[in-house]
């Protein structure tokens, strides 16, 4: 049986753009602790994140479309992890894997960053300590929905994200333009205080 | 002659406390005296091995007399012998004469117990911080330092997605 293919399709060039993001979604591997594990497993054979487009683990920032933060984040690796999300070229999205990378978890200790959306903008967030690969590709699968959603081809999407998006009372008490590891006071910290205190 | 001997006829009976516990041996040794005991023991008494180097803050310690203690674990490894010294200090400048000329390993060793406990290593060719950003500036094993630190976990400016 033939099958008769149109000559030519009409199409939105946004959407072509974002099929084609869509199903190549090659991730950098920040992986700072166990769930890097996982992220491994997710890779390999038994779950196999290749089905979905995102098995193209680049190690240069330069090459990838996804940075999945995996693992906790302490303050040393903070300015790391910014200058890689900065070297990654547009368009771009984060994942926040587990519960460390998304708000510290067990680690509430001075040196262990409460949440990485504290300092870059993280587009999904993965529960589970650390979480099953079955989790991951589902948050790839979210990615790939946002994509097919909200992309455009010249990721015009992102110049409306202007504000801040991590935890509010961050966004008040700092800066963009204060300078790095002086040290601060409770104001700062991370738990919600009260006004009084 | 055990090692307990051999320092007490070097260094009399008085300046030095020892004591033991499931054949751990440890002895207590003023800070004057210190140097010069590492040094009888490492070139008399043939503990070559520097194991491990410990800091400890003695703050809200029961019956504790000094604020801080550091710890040396030495080896000898030829007769498989281990000894362990102990230095009290105290505030406001917990000062140590450093042993990097005695063991090399001692480099790093100090500099992670100057990090953690601000305990200064005078003559180690190179003290800076090991573990914690250069710039911090508290030592955070200290046990007035708080659990959640000063806040210095979150001085960093966030990355706002339209610019970057």
């Amino acid at each position: 049986m033939a099958v008769k293919f149109p000559d030519f399709i009409v199409s939105k060039l946004d959407w072509l753009a974002n099929q084609a993001r869509a199903y190549s979604l090659w991730p950098m591997p920040f992986a700072t602790a166990c769930c890097g594990i996982e992220l491994m497993a997710t890779a390999s054979s038994r779950y196999d994140i290749a089905r979905f487009g995102s098995e193209a683990m680049r190690f240069s920032p330069r090459q990838c479309d996804v940075m999945i933060v995996a693992g906790r984040v302490v303050m040393k690796m903070v300015p790391v992890m910014q200058r890689i999300w900065q070297q990654m070229p547009e368009p771009k999205w984060c994942i926040s894997m587990g519960a460390c990378a998304s708000s510290g978890g067990v680690f509430d200790t001075y040196a262990v960053v409460q949440g990485i959306d504290r300092f870059i903008p993280v587009d999904v967030y993965v529960p589970g300590c650390p979480p099953r690969p079955e989790q991951l590709i589902r948050a790839v699968l979210d990615l790939q929905e946002k994509v097919r959603a909200t992309g455009t081809i010249n990721a015009r999407e992102f110049e409306g994200r202007k504000e801040f998006e991590g935890p509010a009372p961050l966004a008040r008490q700092l800066a963009p333009d204060q300078t790095m590891i002086v040290p601060g006071d409770f104001t700062t910290a991370t738990r919600l205080r009260p006004e009084n205190n | 002659m055990s090692v307990e001997d051999k320092l007490k006829e070097r260094f009399g009976s008085e300046t030095l406390e020892f004591s033991q516990f499931r054949h751990n041996r440890r002895a207590i040794v003023p800070v004057e005296k210190f140097l010069d005991v590492m040094s009888f023991l490492k070139t008399e008494l043939g503990f070559n091995y520097l194991a491990d180097i410990a800091g400890i803050d003695y703050l809200n310690y029961p019956n504790a007399k000094h604020r801080y203690g550091v710890v040396y674990a030495l080896a000898n490894v030829s007769t498989a012998e281990r000894f362990f010294v102990k230095v009290l200090l105290d505030d406001p400048e917990p000062l140590l004469p450093s042993v990097y000329e005695l063991w090399k390993g001692a480099d790093w060793m100090e500099r992670e117990v100057y990090d953690m406990f601000g305990v200064v290593f005078d003559g180690h060719p190179d003290l800076r911080r090991i573990l914690m950003p250069e710039g911090f500036a508290s030592f955070p094993l200290r046990k007035d330092y708080p659990l959640r630190g000063r806040g210095e976990r979150h001085n960093f400016a966030p990355i706002i997605r339209a610019e970057a």
